[in-house]
């Protein structure tokens, strides 16, 4: 029997390609209860994708939304979603490149500190969502020679992130995220590279000094201590790995060590 | 496979969700509701708001978890999708349901992801054959990996697909004669969908499968218009509870007794007490209906 007529079958490939893609019109087969299609009733789907998208944006990104304005960021979220669409249903995951693309993006050029900000921010969610664990306690250090603790190599405890920065990322962050102080106040000429740490359930940040700040970044790409008090010298001669490595400890950045490097 | 041995629970409370009121989990409520210990009868969360590997979300669930029974409810599986379903997200889901002892476990008969690309909303599916098959195979697959009956959630709709050739009391019907699965019954959603498709939400009550129902949902919505004019509702679950909406929940538990209830509320999100206070209502209800239950047996 042939059909004397064929209803439009609407795939998910279409139904998806005119959610993101308003100048596609509204599919043929997504109709009303007349039988035709209504650009209002798709629209509720656009809708809810597009705002969806942009409030988890948003809930990532607060400081880099405050200080661009509810306007600016809900257009520039809608740029960002068009070029990356999620393909995870887990959203906290959703929008790690928004950093490298305020970076990229012209008419933000004025601002550079924006995309150290979002890289905060980034880090700021994945130490709130990292996995539990006990921080090194430095007791432990107390049963290494002193002649071997410039090979001690420590292990990042996952909630740990260094964000280098020449900008002042934690003054723009707790006044444009926490609310606390004035923006008037912000110089933008002080690099403010930053140690996030989440010893239990609250993250916190710390501004290091530069020279922590590489001695950290050196720890955590494998380094033995002496080899980043090395690095860390380069930068500020008046470095001492003690310390440092106080700073380290009594932050709870670490997890554990590893004692010796191997023979 | 089965084992012999019974699980040994790592909480408190006992994971069975009672046939009573429970609210959807919000984070700043959490230190509230931990501190003031309300007379309720479960929460439920979004399964894929607890996916990290840790930090405050598990903290909090696993301190709740310690004093309600939980309902865990997935919003990103796509069991309505076209392509197969993610085996890692279902594995994640999987991992929940094992860490947290929930009492129920639902889904939606929706989609939300096509290839590559997650669109963050519940998308309506056709009610054809092939969609059909396709469903049923996905609710096998998803029972059989997390070794338990899940709720199929009834959807909000906004759209029809002209293309559909099953009702979807019937298409609901056949999924649940097909898998063994159970209902969600969400009553705003049956109210939303039935006037956007003007049809009658009472005649679809009347109608649906209610031996299968496990646990039912309500919440608020927006009055919008379309395009032609005619009302459309939008499930936006950001106030109360319509009151036509509580007008059929009360017909539904007068007509079939009890059901564990679910306040959802999760846009613009009201402080604790007034949360708590629609589930109380919903509360009313049921023990009006008990209370008539039991008149009528002695
Ligand atoms: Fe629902």
């Amino acid at each position: 029997m042939a059909q004397v007529f064929s209803l439009p079958r609407l795939s998910a490939a279409d139904f998806g390609d005119a959610l993101i893609n308003p100048d596609l019109g509204t599919p043929e087969g997504a109709v009303g209860p007349d039988g035709f299609p209504d650009v209002q009733r798709f629209n509720v789907y656009r809708n809810n994708v597009i705002v969806s998208l942009c409030e988890a944006l948003g809930e990532t990104y607060p400081s880099v939304k405050a200080l661009l304005g509810e306007e600016y960021f809900a257009a520039l979220a809608r740029a960002f979603i068009a070029e990356h669409r999620p393909s995870n249903p887990v959203l906290i995951w959703y929008g790690e490149e928004f950093a490298s693309f305020l970076a990229a993006f012209p008419p933000l050029k004025a601002y550079p500190y924006l995309e150290d900000v979002a890289r905060l921010e980034w880090a700021w969610l994945q130490s709130y969502h990292a996995k539990d664990c006990e921080v090194f306690d430095p007791a432990a250090l107390a049963s290494i020679p002193p002649a071997d603790l410039g090979g001690v190599r420590f292990r990042r405890h996952p909630a740990t992130a260094i964000v280098a920065s020449e900008w002042p990322i934690w003054d723009l962050v707790r006044v444009n995220r926490f609310k606390d102080g004035e923006q008037s106040q912000i110089d933008l000429s002080v690099a403010q590279p930053v140690l996030i740490v989440r010893p239990e359930f609250d993250v916190d940040v710390r501004i290091l000094e530069p020279s922590h700040a590489a001695f950290g970044v050196a720890i955590f790409s494998g380094a033995s201590l002496g080899e980043a008090a090395e690095t860390a010298l380069e930068v500020d001669s008046g470095f001492t790995l003690a310390d440092c490595l106080s700073n380290f400890l009594s932050n709870g950045a670490l997890a554990g060590l590893q004692i010796k490097e191997p023979a | 496979m089965r084992s012999d041995k019974q699980p040994v629970s790592a909480f408190c409370t006992p994971a069975a969700v009672p046939r009573r009121p429970g609210a959807g989990l919000k984070a700043e409520h959490v230190a509230d509701i931990l501190q003031s210990r309300p007379d309720i009868g479960f929460f439920e969360v979004h399964a894929e708001n607890y996916m990290g590997a840790g930090g405050r979300p598990h903290q909090q669930l696993t301190a709740i978890r310690d004093v309600y029974p939980l309902s865990l409810h997935g919003v990103g599986l796509s069991i309505g999708g076209e392509s197969p379903l993610d085996k890692d997200h279902l594995g994640r889901l999987a991992e929940l349901n094992k860490r947290y002892e929930p009492g129920l476990f639902s889904e939606h008969l929706a989609w939300s992801t096509h290839e590559t690309t997650y669109y963050n909303d519940l998308l309506p599916v056709p009610y054809d054959q092939a969609t059909l098959t396709r469903v049923c195979d996905h609710i096998d697959e998803v029972q059989h990996v997390m070794g338990r009956q899940m709720l199929l959630e009834n959807p909000s709709t906004y759209i029809a697909y002209a293309q559909s050739t099953i009702s979807e009391l019937d298409f609901l019907k056949e999924i649940t004669r097909r898998t063994g699965c159970g209902l969600l019954l969400d009553v705003n959603n049956v109210y939303v969908s039935c006037t956007n498709q003007e049809q009658s939400p009472a005649a679809y009550l009347a109608e649906f499968p209610m031996q299968c129902v496990g646990e039912l949902h309500l919440g608020g919505h927006a009055p919008d218009i379309d395009e032609a004019g005619r009302p459309l509702l939008i499930d936006a679950h950001d106030r109360a509870v319509d009151d036509a909406v509580w007008a059929l929940y009360k017909n539904v538990i007068e007509m079939h007794g009890a059901l564990p209830t679910l306040i959802e509320w999760d846009n613009d999100v009201p402080a604790w007490p007034i949360l708590l206070r629609e589930a109380d209502a919903a509360q009313e209800i049921l023990i009006c209906a008990q209370d008539a239950d039991l008149k009528a047996v002695s």
